[in-house]
């Protein structure tokens, strides 16, 4: 396709971070603008949406507290993501490796009569391994066979959907709730403290926001970062200096899974303190968290900031969603949007796109 | 149950499971084949399967609905196909986007539509004195819709074009080499969209499919990942309408064997079989030498600029 002479396109070197922050920005307002015009159509105004959105996210403290909740499991699934995205592993099952995260802290709060003080750290410990596990499954199965990750990760997804309500149908359903499909209630000692008057665990989030720090000293300044730094923008030049494309796999999935298990850490001690229905516990956490290591440019420390503006678009989300009798799915709508901007405009980062008329 | 009446329930179900998994892999294996990793058929058949019962409710005609979601799911496609091939954005990112896009959108479009019986679903048709015929009478010529049938008559016919006609040898060159393609005069762009479209159309017909053929009701994201066991079975069909077809009805009747074990394992691990199967399949396909043979086409994912390639 050739473009029009008055249209030009030169390659830019490496767009400054003011242009990238730009660019970012004017993609979420042309998702927000298109995502009105489906309001419109649906009947609903879209600045009252929007208005009821900023204000129940961010217009009083109980907003402003369910906006830090939801971003809470953002940060650490998406600062996992950005980990696995950089080695490009398209790790899109941050979900079910929450999930899984979950399930172990249940098990661990609920069956393994640990002493009290012992109760919390040996969640965050299962929630873990049990999350790395899930996403080491399919980082086996690309780095020995091949297998195509975005598909495997995804099954998983599914896999653990059904586990979780397996475990709260049958094993693990609770005696105290009569026709709930829940477990019983976690003992007081399994649950995480929160700041009073809200839903922030704060523990969960100060962890998030080291291990955020964390991630990008990995990437920035230690060999292993470097190593998937490479495997992920040159995998011939890792084969050449003799990086282990196995041992890279593994590493990132074992820290993406794991993070995105913390969340699901966090989910259970801090807000449900029982397993209960997979869509009750996570509502597509780990896929928004996609967007959100994305938004980041895989930049775990950016991870802090898009986590936040993702926890207001699911805060203000939950006030439409009651006041305007809106769906759920609004989420995906207004995630699909966003991130095909974001990609489409990374052709404008990467091109100075100028115009001349008359005279070249 | 006799074992005839077992073996015709467990092949007419699986005719009609594997029909939309066998026309989004079709679909899926001409984009594919072109160069273009669409992963935006889940939300591509869910848009076909919200806009074919919307339609074929207030019309009251099932092929209309049919005809609108092959019209929604092309014209979904395209979106996909401008950030993919105009805008170069990665392929992997964009068809997620398209998911997503489809689950939220249908969603929201669908809240009012939930829950209602559709009046006039896609007729079945019984075929006379072929359905007489035993065993496998009923199992192809009794209670399938036309859409069954269409979809198996699609298979020799993108077999044929694919490997047998120019537009084929166009569509492979493209996405094993397009700089070659394009020397030779071949518009690698205009060929790639056509491609995708075309995934896009018969990903949306799926999705008409079941919201007006095979459970003739709307539920919000009923395609179930659906979209998902499509990408998987592309890869396991090494990107060959037949093999496709195999493997569409193989998964199909692995699915409905496995509810066979109902009386041992609980319904909510059955329901996980599936998903399970798919990683199996792909496990299953990437032993041995044929994968080095019959591998995916070269310039899969990779956008294409001219003098860059």
């Amino acid at each position: 396709m050739r473009a029009p002479k008055w249209l030009k396109i030169e390659r830019r070197p490496v767009p400054s971070g003011r242009t990238i922050f730009t660019v970012s920005i004017l993609a979420i307002l042309a998702a927000l603008v298109v995502a009105g015009i489906f309001f419109q159509a649906y009947g609903v105004s879209a600045i009252r949406a929007y208005q009821l959105i900023v204000k129940g996210a961010l217009g009083s403290k109980l907003g402003l507290a369910e906006t830090v909740r939801r971003a809470i499991p953002l940060l650490l699934c998406g600062v996992g993501l950005t980990i696995a995205f950089r080695a490009l592993f398209w790790n899109i099952g941050a979900e079910g490796q929450l999930l899984l995260g979950a399930v172990a802290a249940a098990g661990v709060a609920l069956f393994s009569g640990l002493p009290d003080v012992l109760l919390l750290p040996a969640m965050f410990i299962a929630g873990f391994l049990a999350g790395a596990l899930w996403g080491l499954i399919p980082a086996a199965l690309k780095a020995r066979l091949g297998i195509n990750d975005v598909i495997t990760t995804l099954m998983m997804n599914y896999i653990a959907i059904y586990l979780v309500e397996w475990l709260i149908h049958g094993p693990w359903k609770g005696t105290q709730m009569r026709g709930f499909a829940y477990t019983d209630k976690f003992p007081s000692a399994a649950m995480l403290p929160l700041i009073p008057g809200t839903r922030i665990h704060w523990p969960t989030l100060v962890l998030g926001l080291v291990l955020a720090v964390a991630a990008y000293i990995l990437i920035t300044r230690i060999r292993q970062g470097f190593e998937i730094r490479v495997v992920g923008e040159n995998p011939d030049a890792a084969r050449f200096a003799g990086i282990s494309h196995l041992k890279t796999t593994l590493l990132v999935m074992f820290i993406s899974g794991g993070l995105a298990g913390l969340a699901g850490v966090g989910e259970m001690a801090g807000i449900h303190g029982m397993l209960r229905s997979a869509t009750q516990i996570s509502m597509g956490y780990g896929y928004t968290a996609i967007i959100v290591a994305w938004l980041a440019r895989r930049n775990p420390l950016a991870v802090i900031v898009t986590s936040l503006l993702f926890g207001v678009i699911m805060a203000g989300g939950d006030v439409i969603k009651v006041s305007l009798g809106l769906p759920f799915q609004l989420i995906n709508l207004f995630n699909g949007l966003i991130l095909f901007f974001l990609i489409g405009s990374e052709l404008l980062m990467h091109y100075r796109i100028s115009f001349s008329f008359g005279r070249r | 149950m006799g074992w005839e009446t077992w073996v015709i329930a467990t092949f007419s179900r699986t005719l009609a499971y594997g029909t939309p998994l066998l026309l989004g892999t079709l679909g899926e294996i001409y984009a594919e084949r072109s160069g273009v990793l669409n992963l935006g058929i889940e939300g591509m058949m869910i848009m076909g399967a919200y806009s074919a019962f919307a339609i074929a409710y207030t019309t009251g005609n099932p092929w209309l609905g049919i005809l609108t979601a092959a019209v929604v799911g092309g014209a979904f496609s395209l979106i996909h196909a401008f950030a993919s091939i105009t805008l170069k954005a990665n392929q992997v990112v964009s068809g997620l986007a398209l998911t997503m896009l489809g689950l939220g959108l249908s969603g929201v479009l669908g809240r009012g539509w939930e829950g209602k019986p559709l009046p006039a679903p896609l007729g079945k048709i019984t075929v006379p004195v072929l359905s007489d015929i035993p065993v496998l009478g009923p199992i192809l010529f009794d209670g399938q819709n036309m859409i069954v049938y269409l979809t198996i008559l699609l298979v020799p016919l993108l077999w044929y074009i694919l490997y047998r006609t120019r537009i084929g040898i166009t569509i492979r060159s493209v996405g094993e080499n397009p700089a070659t393609a394009d020397s030779l005069g071949i518009n690698v762009g205009r060929v790639r969209y056509l491609c995708v479209v075309v995934g896009g159309i018969l990903a949306g017909v799926a999705g008409g499919y079941l919201s007006v053929a095979y459970r003739p009701a709307w539920t919000e994201g009923m395609t179930a990942g659906m979209g998902w066991i499509v990408i998987a079975l592309t890869i396991f069909a090494f990107w060959n309408p037949a093999i496709g077809m195999l493997g569409a009805y193989l998964f199909a009747a692995l699915y409905h064997l496995s509810f066979r074990l109902q009386p041992w394992v609980s319904p909510e691990l059955l329901r996980a079989m599936p998903y399970a199967f798919a990683i199996v399949v792909l496990i299953a396909v990437s032993r041995g030498t044929l994968q080095k043979r019959m591998g995916a086409p070269a310039a899969l994912t990779l956008p294409y600029t001219r003098g860059e390639g």
